[in-house]
């Protein structure tokens, strides 16, 4: 029974009121919903598959997962994996990078974008119409990537951590999001009061605007970090020095180049065949660690996530 | 809940009437004097904005102003606006080029098949979504098929390989059950597709159901009571109800797709590609990667880039145009 019945049904539970109580759900409906759990299981499961077979085979035993014998559950549990791969130099500092550019990345990208999104969101702030298209036109055009290769270049900033951070620390979705809900949520009341008590427009954003506003600062923070986190174009082509690669191209390197990652070479048979095996299930321990860190977090924020994306897509 | 893309600016707001405001302010005021008057109240905003401007400029602006070597032979010594002119040339010999008529096919058939697929899905699991009323099940569902839309593409990629390895992956198992012999999926150039298009639905229909699901909860709940009295069965709720509702969403959503088209991503299509799969899985962007950083050839990459962007640019507002004309709604609302 839906909950838009409510009224209904207090209404025909009234003593004077007919006999007949809310609408029965018809026997089409009650196989049609029946269908829709069905599908809505099939979904779950559909997405649930995979992820649970990446564990299973990360937490087996190497001669198991090479031999194919795990499915959705661990065979000869062993940790043998994550030891491996947490023992690695190259893929710890891929790890080390990888925060370093998401926290750092995150910064300037918050900061540059509230540093935008704020006067576009004020009525009396002259320009903001010629602005905001100036920032929509590069939604719909771009350089590409050569031209944008280029100026990195000429910056000086190719092969350096500046490369991650720097050339794409704007997005104009996110400063979309952050404009429409300082435009929804701090009334012009508030700026009038304050300007009155003597307050200037720096001191306004800083003590009354940003603290009204934590909410969308936490939502673009967590895109820009999980975007940093997740991405591997910029790294792709802008780094050359494997001291700097982030996370996503060391695991590039070892899933899908299938590079051994520090490794040594060995003529011995068995020792090579043990090392094939131990390549195999770290690959899926690799992938369970690189992904922990945004699925631990996501939970919590999805709502929050998908709150915020509304605001910039949906007014309603 | 109607949904427009808050692309435009809401209008300034209107000018004082001379009458009611005369006493405080000038009945008219030449923009001039209103840029002059807003930046002297305003200087700090104008200075907050330095920056990210700067920004723009430098890093949206300058390229596209870069990519005026698309008409000169570039070199790196002269510099972009140094290097000698070659008109159209770089251009003639793209289109003259045997690879030209694959790239633009692969381009556009795996886009359009992408987004075949992946618009009507996420439509049918926010709707089965909101028929149901148990809040616990409805909970998991949408939690664990929202997840896969925050793991990375090389990890989605990886998992993708490692799934469909012949050897190993649990899907050639699966087949095997049945009595077929396992398959090489991204050893044969005719699977890519597919694999590309249902990994990304495997991967992003929950997120986009989110916003479908949205739309869904602003619909009146009168209009369905009213259509239950009136005998609709669910079914013919959804058709009448829900999906009319999510109209104006679906429209944006899928004018954003198809004006997308000729700009599909490079990154899934880098990552999945192999010696093997060439012949399908070579795109305009992984293509302009190759020319550009891989072979170096930075006039011709900018060149194929532009005309990327240009064919996208008018795809976008073609569409647009249409989808406004037929329904209503497009993006600048």
């Amino acid at each position: 029974m839906s909950v838009t019945l409510q009224g209904f049904r207090r209404t025909a539970q009234r003593p004077d009121s007919s006999k007949r109580t809310a609408i029965e759900e018809t026997r089409t409906d009650k196989i049609f919903l029946a269908g829709v759990k069905i599908m809505l299981w099939l979904a779950l499961i559909i997405v649930a598959v995979p992820l649970i077979y990446i564990v299973a085979n990360s937490f087996s035993s190497p001669s198991a997962v090479s031999a194919g014998r795990v499915l959705f559950w661990p065979i000869e549990p062993s940790i043998r994996a994550y030891k491996e791969a947490f023992s690695d130099p190259l893929i710890m500092k891929g790890y080390l990078n990888s925060f370093i550019y998401a926290i750092g990345g995150t910064l300037i990208s918050v900061t540059l974008t509230i540093a935008i999104a704020y006067p576009l969101s004020r009525r009396t702030f002259f320009g903001r119409n010629v602005i905001m298209s100036v920032l929509i036109f590069t939604m719909l055009f771009s350089g590409g990537l050569i031209p944008t290769y280029l100026v990195v270049q000429d910056l000086g900033m190719l092969n350096t951590r500046w490369a991650m951070v720097i050339p794409s620390a704007i997005g104009v979705w996110q400063v979309i999001i952050a404009r429409t809900f300082f435009r929804s949520t701090i009334p012009d009341e508030l700026y009038e009061a304050a300007t009155i008590d003597g307050a200037s427009d720096l001191r306004f954003l800083w003590s009354i605007v940003l603290p009204l506003s934590k909410p969308v600062i936490a939502v673009i923070a967590l895109m820009y970090a999980i975007f940093q986190w997740n991405s591997y174009f910029d790294a792709l082509i802008y780094l050359k020095d494997p001291g700097l690669y982030p996370l996503q191209i060391v695991l590039r390197n070892v899933l899908i180049l299938n590079t051994l990652t520090g490794s040594t070479t060995t003529t011995n048979l068995a020792q090579q065949l043990e090392q094939q095996q131990l390549a195999n299930v770290l690959k899926y321990a690799l992938i369970v660690i690189s992904s922990l860190p945004v699925l631990i977090i996501y939970p919590f924020v999805a709502r929050h996530f998908t709150k915020g994306v509304m605001v910039g897509a949906v007014k309603g | 809940m109607s949904a427009t893309f808050e692309v435009k600016p809401a209008p300034a707001p209107a000018a004082p009437r001379a009458g009611e405001t005369a006493a405080r302010k000038p009945p008219r005021t030449s923009r001039r004097t209103q840029a002059r008057r807003s930046l002297r109240r305003h200087w700090q905003l104008y200075l907050l904005v330095v920056v990210p401007l700067a920004y723009f400029v430098i890093f949206k602006y300058i390229p596209i102003a870069n990519a005026v070597i698309a008409f000169k032979d570039y070199s790196p010594v002269k510099g972009p606006w140094g290097s000698d002119w070659v008109g159209f040339k770089n251009f003639e010999l793209f289109f003259q080029n045997p690879v030209f008529w694959t790239l633009v096919k692969n381009t556009f058939l795996l886009s359009v098949y992408t987004v075949l697929a992946s618009f009507p899905i996420p439509i049918i699991l926010a709707i089965a979504l909101n028929e149901i009323r148990n809040g616990r099940f409805k909970k998991t569902v949408q939690l664990v098929t929202y997840a896969p839309y925050f793991i990375s593409t090389v990890v989605v990629v990886s998992m993708t390989i490692l799934v469909l390895s012949p050897r190993l992956g649990f899907v050639n198992d699966a087949i095997g059950l049945f009595g077929v012999p396992s398959i090489d999926f991204l050893g044969n150039p005719n699977y890519f597709r597919h694999i590309y298009v249902w990994s990304d639905v495997w991967q992003t229909t929950g997120y986009s159901a989110v916003i479908y699901l949205a739309a869904l909860s602003g619909i009146d709940p009168a209009l369905h009571e009213s259509a239950r009295i009136d005998g609709a069965s669910r079914l013919q709720r959804i058709r009448h109800v829900d999906l009319p509702g999510i109209m104006p969403t679906a429209v944006i959503i899928l004018v954003l797709g198809v004006g997308n088209i000729m700009s599909i991503g490079f990154e899934k299509a880098f990552l999945l590609q192999n010696p093997l799969n060439t012949a399908q899985s070579e795109i305009i962007a992984t293509y302009v990667y190759k020319t550009g950083l891989l072979n170096a050839d930075f006039s011709m990459a900018t060149a194929i880039g532009l005309f990327n962007s240009v064919i996208n640019l008018f795809l976008l507002l073609g569409v647009n145009f249409v989808a406004k004309r037929i329904t209503g709604n497009g993006l600048w609302s």
